[in-house]
């Protein structure tokens, strides 16, 4: 099912963290958005979800307008940067979470939710894990944790937030590949959302370059780095290979 | 200066419990001498003057019908601000924690107003605001409604004075939980109530238990606010605290601190409670920070 995003504006304050920005991506579609930070990627990608409004335009999930329906009733899988796991709760009941606060009419019968948990535990490799707590795991173990618990509710339209922003140079390559062959067998439009030329070029379908709010260019990464739009792309997407030289401590924020 | 201090820090790290620096054992000793003196002593005071005339004396003194009435009046003081303020300082921490408002800084001070008032002007706001000749006291009086010197006012005299212990515990940790979880569970599906029931609540339970168990220990202790509404008459509006001042103010020394050691235990039973509940807290997020 289709994303689409039609002159969306937002600010917070003064600031302009999105200035009419227009997308469409199509189901089957891995769309990375690649950009400095502050650039409006992952405002444009909470908007997408709901967990932010705009103050102008609109937001069209399976074609319809979903600008005014709420978060819950989006069915869309995100990802959050820092995963956001449950901490209390175990993997198992991390992953049940979405479809054990179902309403009884609609929910699946507890034998199986315990069935679709453990077949997610088995998709993202980590089925020993079903009865720890996400602190006794490492960052890409959460990471694949996250990503099944966004997938456990079955969405059509699957939003990662720097999803591999935290985590070292080796383990994010693994995921990457992993991630792309994931949204392949699923069939569902996905949007990421990278300041890592590499990451965004090699998983993706298609680049939008999001600058101060405005995209500056949408493309494959053929395109993109063929023919860049302005000298702002051509200048991003020739910066060198960043995805090694980012120290995974400095990425992740003492909260987490 | 500052070589010096660095100086003892190594010292203290390495040898300290062979060598410890003159400068220390002095500061150790005056706090102990301190404690002691403040605390301890009075704390002892309190139990042995209560036994003076042995248990049998005491304990009388304790099933005393008026000491079992204000006992009956402070709990049920507590009991009512309690969960009063449970609700209200679970709000308020949500509220200032979890979202951006015109008015928040000015919601935070208000929140603190309680600890930064004198007791005794907190309860004259009642008087002045529900009193006889207060802005409703005419009003309440045709209607045969009695809030000051009588329950109403000393329930809301409490809730007044303990309002600040919930929310100060829990905004802190509210923050620094950030909302990354609520909005996790809400994309998965959860409505508000879901929301709150099974991420922010069980994120929040100790310091939830460690607000009400100083909310708790503080109600039951109140004194200068309810006093100025209580009007302190024997068997319906004296709380716990009053009556031991009534006591005590009529050469009845034993009953005094008898019931005084009542308050006693209740404090040192919530310092136990809340020791637990602060190991309890810190293993959480030691385990959250990993």
């Amino acid at each position: 099912m289709s994303i689409e995003v039609e002159h969306v504006s937002k600010k917070f304050g003064a600031y302009t963290a999105l200035d009419d920005v227009s997308l469409r991506i199509e189901t089957g579609e891995l769309v990375a958005l690649l950009g400095p930070s502050g650039g409006g990627k992952t405002t444009l990608l909470r908007i997408i979800a709901g967990l932010e409004s705009p103050d102008a335009g609109i937001v069209k999930l399976r074609d319809e307008d979903a600008t005014r329906s709420p978060v819950r009733e989006r069915r869309v899988g995100f990802v959050f940067q820092h995963y956001a796991l449950f901490r209390h709760m175990t993997v198992h009941e991390n992953i049940a979470f979405g479809l054990k606060v179902r309403p009884k009419a609609t929910r699946p019968l507890d034998w199986e939710i315990r069935g679709r948990v453990n077949q997610l535990l088995k998709l993202i490799q980590l089925d020993w894990v079903g009865d720890r707590y996400p602190s006794q795991l490492s960052g890409g173990q959460r990471q694949r944790v996250a990503l099944a618990r966004a997938l456990a509710v079955e969405p059509k339209v699957l939003l990662l937030d720097e999803p591999f922003g935290a985590l070292d140079a080796k383990v994010r390559r693994e995921l990457r590949a992993w991630l792309r062959r994931l949204h392949d067998e699923l069939h569902i439009a996905s949007v990421f959302v990278t300041h890592d030329q590499d990451e965004a070029l090699e998983v993706s379908d298609r680049v939008a370059i999001l600058n101060h709010g405005k995209i500056e260019q949408i493309g494959t990464p053929q395109q993109v780095c063929q023919n860049p739009a302005n000298s702002f792309v051509r200048e991003f997407l020739s910066e060198g290979p960043r995805s090694v030289d980012i120290a995974p401590a400095a990425r992740t924020t003492p909260l987490s | 200066m500052a070589s010096t201090a660095i100086g003892h820090v190594a010292v203290r790290r390495g040898t300290a419990r062979r060598d410890p620096a003159p400068a220390e054992l002095l500061l150790t000793v005056l706090a102990l001498v301190a404690l002691s003196v403040l605390i301890v002593l009075p704390l002892t005071a309190v139990f042995i003057q209560a036994f003076e005339k042995g248990w049998q004396v005491y304990l009388d003194a304790v099933r005393d019908p008026y000491t079992r009435d204000a006992i009956r009046l402070s709990l049920l003081a507590a009991g009512i601000s309690v969960p009063l303020n449970l609700v209200f300082g679970v709000a308020a921490a949500w509220a200032v924690s979890k979202f951006d408002f015109s008015g928040k800084s000015a919601l935070v001070t208000l929140i603190d107003l309680p600890f930064g008032v004198s007791p005794v002007v907190s309860g004259l706001i009642y008087v002045l605001v529900f009193g006889a000749q207060g802005w409703f006291g005419p009003w309440l009086l045709d209607h045969d409604i009695h809030i000051i010197f009588a329950v109403p006012g000393i329930v809301l005299a409490t809730t007044f004075v303990t309002f600040p212990f919930i929310a100060r515990e829990l905004i802190p940790l509210m923050q620094s939980q950030g909302t990354e979880e609520e909005e996790a569970a809400l994309v998965l599906g959860a409505n508000g109530w879901q929301m709150f029931s099974r991420i922010t609540l069980p994120n929040i339970k100790w310091g939830l238990l460690y607000g009400l168990v100083l909310c708790t220990a503080r109600a039951l202790g109140e004194f200068g606010a309810v006093s100025v509404v209580s009007g302190h008459i024997r068997g319906e509006t004296n709380t716990l605290p009053l009556h031991v001042e009534i006591l005590y103010n009529e050469y009845n020394y034993t009953g005094a601190f008898a019931a005084a050691s009542l308050l006693s235990l209740t404090a040192v039973f919530a310092l136990g409670l809340k020791k637990l509940l602060e190991w309890k807290i810190s293993r959480d997020t030691e385990g959250a920070a990993e």
